[in-house]
């Protein structure tokens, strides 16, 4: 790793620069790890907490984890194209956010409480 | 350049746990910001700096933003004694049990991973957008009827309408 | 033009049966005698045509339409005319016809008045076919038929249950009949793959070894079949309760058709009996024990109509006993006579009972003699011809042919010659014992009115024919007038007597000799001294007599009462548990199933994730 300081003047002020040169030699199955934990943990969340807002926000850390690994595929392989899925990742995530926002809110003023389990009018009454 | 990677890495998990585990919604959408800002700095070390970029003003910036504009709208920190009901301990032990059985599956799917990760090719954002305009161009524009789509249908469904009836009925 | 017959009866029973309510009586009344009378008149002229064909032409046949052709089995409706299907066709047409226009009179009250002809109507359709049929599967058709209507008309004052009672227990009992039939009939079709009753005697003589067991088997089921229709041991135990229906009814279907059709069956059959001799012996056998058992009981009855029926199925026996020597001719040359005094006698018998206001028991009625003097004679005439009275009834001629061969033709024997004279016996007392109680003596009942000539001409007509119908036949001593037994010979064997003219003559002086003295007996007895018979009437032997031997109470210990045990057992139907099982466990496995769905959006993520990890771990363990 090669830590680059560089100080410039410049006519009315002072550019400090610390550049960073190097490369990540991390292996990929700890990246990819990395992703899967973050996607664990989403897991979890989504399935332990009732709130409805912290499942939308585990499911967030979810979508967020696999743009990861796209990213992660796109440094092994050097092209864009994991970068540009990750964009559309990101496109859908934010539609479905939103959407998703707007049916939590309908149904607080319908259930008047946000507890997942009280939706439960699918239930079979036999 | 690996230290980097660990310290950032770490700090996402750890501000991941801690924003599923908390009680008050606000704290874990803040907590869950600050994940966000470290993967950003992940991505930026994985040769990907439009994409670091995007990540923070984007999802950091905006989605989670609109997380908490609605958890403020709808008052939630104030229930903190059901939070502390619904999130006894004893709720973890299964998820926690099926997470690990599903890390150990990922463990073993990684082990037949080679590893390369040699050159260092920044990808800048002139590329992404030469691929994204000209490979990817039909993803573009469905991506934006997309987004057209969720946003009427997010006014749609987020609006209440008054129940207005005919004056007729409601004489009592 | 003999398709015609059959089919007439069958229109008339549409027209009576769709349109008889909004019919007059005078109307229903022609319709349903006189459709029988055109028959009988068809009947007449196909007889005139078809004997003067013979000896050239034994058979006609016509093909109406093609019924079954189902592979291999091929019915049509198609009917053929021999000797055996023309008397029985006479008998039947004839004496229906005259039952049909006495009913008219008898019914006369009765609001069921054209249900009464229309039943009836199909009842002579049905037996036609029987005695018409080509093939088996016609003629089983007929069989049902006749059992059909026995139990329609048995049961035809419904509305009380004790007629219910009698005409389910006919209805049941000739059932088993039927099975053991259809069986048989089952294993000729098998045997041969035809069902045309003439092919299958043919190929039955050519392929079937006498004697071996698979001819034994049918010939043995074809006998059930015949047993319980013609209510011969042991099957016999429905006849006398059969009397609850109308008279005119027993008098049809009980004395002169229906249960004569076990008589035709055998007889048509023959070659398949001759071929199984161990089963003839045992048609003779059961003969001579059913006359023998009947007449016993028929001694002790005091139900009028209940003599009769044990009357018939005695006289059935003696059919039975002849064709089990293979005394074909005799048999059926029996059955015509016997048709004519037993309808004669139950015709009667319903004017009494119609006239003294229902009332069936002989002990009650009494000097009917002066009062319906018609009524008396053909009635004496008729038990005079029932009891052999010797030269001038024709039952004479009839019994006693059959009496000869019982004794002389191959399979006879002393034994069965000494049941049929002791039988002879039994028949001249008790019908004479009927006689004398019901019409000589004080009146113990008045009558209501006097028979209309409607009903009186059937019985006149009919106690003519008893005397004279038995010129046709006479034996070489007297007459030497065969014109019977060369007609039925056309399509039965002939009998081989063993014994010679003389020894002929001698059983004929022995039976007239029998039947003399048991009217004599029976005068002593119940006319001039009726106190002889009073220890004997109240003796328990007499009370066995009465119940017909117990055939009843040992059928119901046997039967009916284990059947009922089981059906209380089985009051919540455990052969049903399995039906029910699937659908118990099918709602089982829903209710567990449905606890999974139970509404929350967190249990369904789990499951989820279960799945997850377990597929993976699966796939990844491979």
């Amino acid at each position: 790793m090669l830590i680059i300081w560089e100080v410039r003047r410049k006519k009315s002020h002072i550019v400090f620069s610390i550049k960073i040169k190097g490369m990540l030699t991390v292996p990929i199955e700890t990246l990819l790890l990395f992703a899967g934990i973050l996607f664990l943990l989403g897991l979890i969340g989504l399935l332990v907490r009732r709130n409805m807002i912290f499942m939308l926000m585990s499911i967030e850390i979810m979508f967020n984890s696999a743009g990861l690994a796209f990213i992660i595929a796109s440094t092994h392989w050097k092209q864009p194209d994991g970068q540009v899925m990750f964009i559309f990742i990101l496109a859908v995530t934010a539609v479905e956010v939103a959407i998703g926002l707007a049916l939590i809110l309908q149904v607080y003023h319908h259930y008047k409480t946000l507890d997942a389990d009280e939706v439960n009018k699918l239930k079979d009454n036999t | 350049m690996n230290v980097f990677f660990y310290i950032a890495a770490s700090v996402a998990i750890i501000s991941t746990i801690m924003a599923i585990s908390g009680r008050n919604a606000i704290h874990s959408l803040l907590n869950l910001i600050l994940s966000l800002l470290a993967i950003s700095v992940v991505f930026y070390l994985l040769d990907a700096p439009f994409i670091a970029a995007l990540e923070v003003i984007i999802y950091a910036g905006a989605i989670m933003v609109l997380f908490i504009f609605v958890t403020m709208m709808l008052n939630i920190g104030l229930e903190r004694k059901t939070e502390k009901k619904w999130l006894n301990p004893s709720m973890w032990i299964i998820p926690s049990i099926l997470a690990a059985v599903l890390l150990f599956d990922l463990i073993l799917t990684l082990k037949n991973v080679k590893t390369t990760t040699v050159d260092q090719h920044v990808i800048l954002p002139k590329q992404v957008g030469i691929s994204l305009f000209s490979t990817y161009l039909l993803g573009v524009e469905i991506a934006a009827i997309l987004l057209m789509a969720g946003v009427i249908g997010a006014y749609h469904l987020g609006s209440q309408k008054k129940k207005v009836t005919h004056r007729f009925l409601n004489k009592n | 033009m003999i398709a015609l017959i059959p089919s007439i009866p069958f229109l008339s029973f549409l027209v009576l049966a769709l349109f008889g309510h909004k019919l007059t009586r005078k109307e229903a009344g022609y319709i349903g005698a006189g459709s029988i009378g055109i028959v009988a008149l068809l009947t007449f002229i196909v007889a005139t045509g078809f004997i003067k064909t013979l000896p050239q032409v034994k058979s006609y046949s016509v093909i109406v339409w093609e019924w079954i052709n189902a592979g291999n089995l091929k019915a049509n409706i198609s009917f053929s005319l021999d000797a055996l299907s023309l008397v029985f066709c006479f008998v039947i047409t004839f004496v229906g016809f005259l039952i049909h226009v006495y009913s008219i009179g008898f019914m006369a009250k009765d609001e069921g008045f054209s249900r009464f002809f229309a039943y009836m109507n199909l009842f002579i359709g049905a037996m036609l076919i029987l005695v018409l049929a080509d093939n088996i599967l016609l003629m089983y058709l007929g069989w049902e038929g006749v059992g059909l209507c026995s139990y329609l008309l048995i049961g035809f004052w419904y509305k009380e249950p004790t007629n219910d009672y009698a005409a389910r227990k006919a209805f049941i009992i000739t059932r088993i009949g039927d099975t053991a039939m259809i069986i048989g009939i089952f294993i000729l079709f098998l045997s041969f793959g035809t069902v045309n009753i003439n092919e299958l005697m043919q190929q039955a003589s050519e392929k079937w070894v006498t004697g071996s067991s698979i001819a034994v088997f049918t010939a043995a089921l074809l006998l059930v079949g015949a047993l319980g229709k013609s209510a011969q041991l042991p099957l016999q135990t429905w006849l006398p309760d059969a009397m609850a229906g109308p008279s005119p009814v027993s008098a049809l279907i009980h004395a002169a058709t229906m249960v004569t059709a076990g008589v035709y069956l055998i007889a048509r059959t023959h070659v398949l009996f001759s071929l199984a001799p161990v089963i003839q012996s045992a048609i003779a056998i059961i003969g001579a024990l059913t006359l023998l058992i009947a007449g016993f009981s028929a001694l002790a009855q005091h139900d009028l109509k209940r003599i009769l029926a044990y009357s018939t199925i005695s006289q059935i026996g003696y059919m039975f006993l002849a064709l089990g020597v293979g005394a074909w001719s005799a048999a059926v040359f029996h059955f015509m006579i016997h048709a004519f005094f037993k309808a004669l006698l139950f015709l009667g018998a319903g004017i009494v009972i119609l006239v003294l206001n229902e009332e069936h028991d002989i002990f009650r009625m009494g000097g009917l003699r002066k009062k319906m003097p018609v009524v008396f004679i053909t009635f004496l005439i008729g038990s005079a011809s029932l009891s052999a009275l010797p030269l001038i009834t024709a039952g004479f001629y009839s019994k006693d042919q059959i009496l000869w061969y019982a004794f002389s033709s191959q399979s006879g024997s002393l034994v069965l010659w000494l049941a049929g004279i002791i039988g002879a016996l039994l028949t001249a007392l008790y019908s004479f014992r009927m006689i004398f109680i019901t019409f000589y003596g004080e009146a113990k009942t008045e009558p209501v009115f006097k028979p209309g000539k409607i009903m009186t001409v059937p019985l006149i007509i009919l106690a003519v024919l008893s005397l004279v119908g038995g010129f046709v036949e006479l034996p070489a001593s007297i007459g030497n007038i065969h014109l019977f037994s060369n007609l039925v010979d056309n399509t039965l064997p002939v009998v081989v007597a063993k014994g010679g003219e003389n020894q002929e003559f001698l059983f004929q002086l022995l039976s007239a000799l029998i039947a003399l003295t048991g009217i004599y007996f029976a005068y002593l007895i119940y006319f001039k001294k009726p106190a002889l018979s009073e220890p004997f009437s109240h003796s328990r032997i007499n009370k066995f007599f009465e119940k017909g031997w117990g055939f009843d109470k040992l059928y119901d210990i046997l039967f009916v009462k284990p059947i009922v045990w089981f059906s209380v057992i089985d009051k919540n139907d455990f052969f049903d548990w399995w039906s029910i099982g699937i659908s118990r466990l099918a709602i089982l496995l829903n209710r567990l199933l449905s606890i999974t769905q139970n509404g929350k959006l967190r249990w369904y993520l789990m499951s989820f994730a279960i799945g997850i990890a377990l597929i993976l771990t699966y796939m990844l363990s491979k």
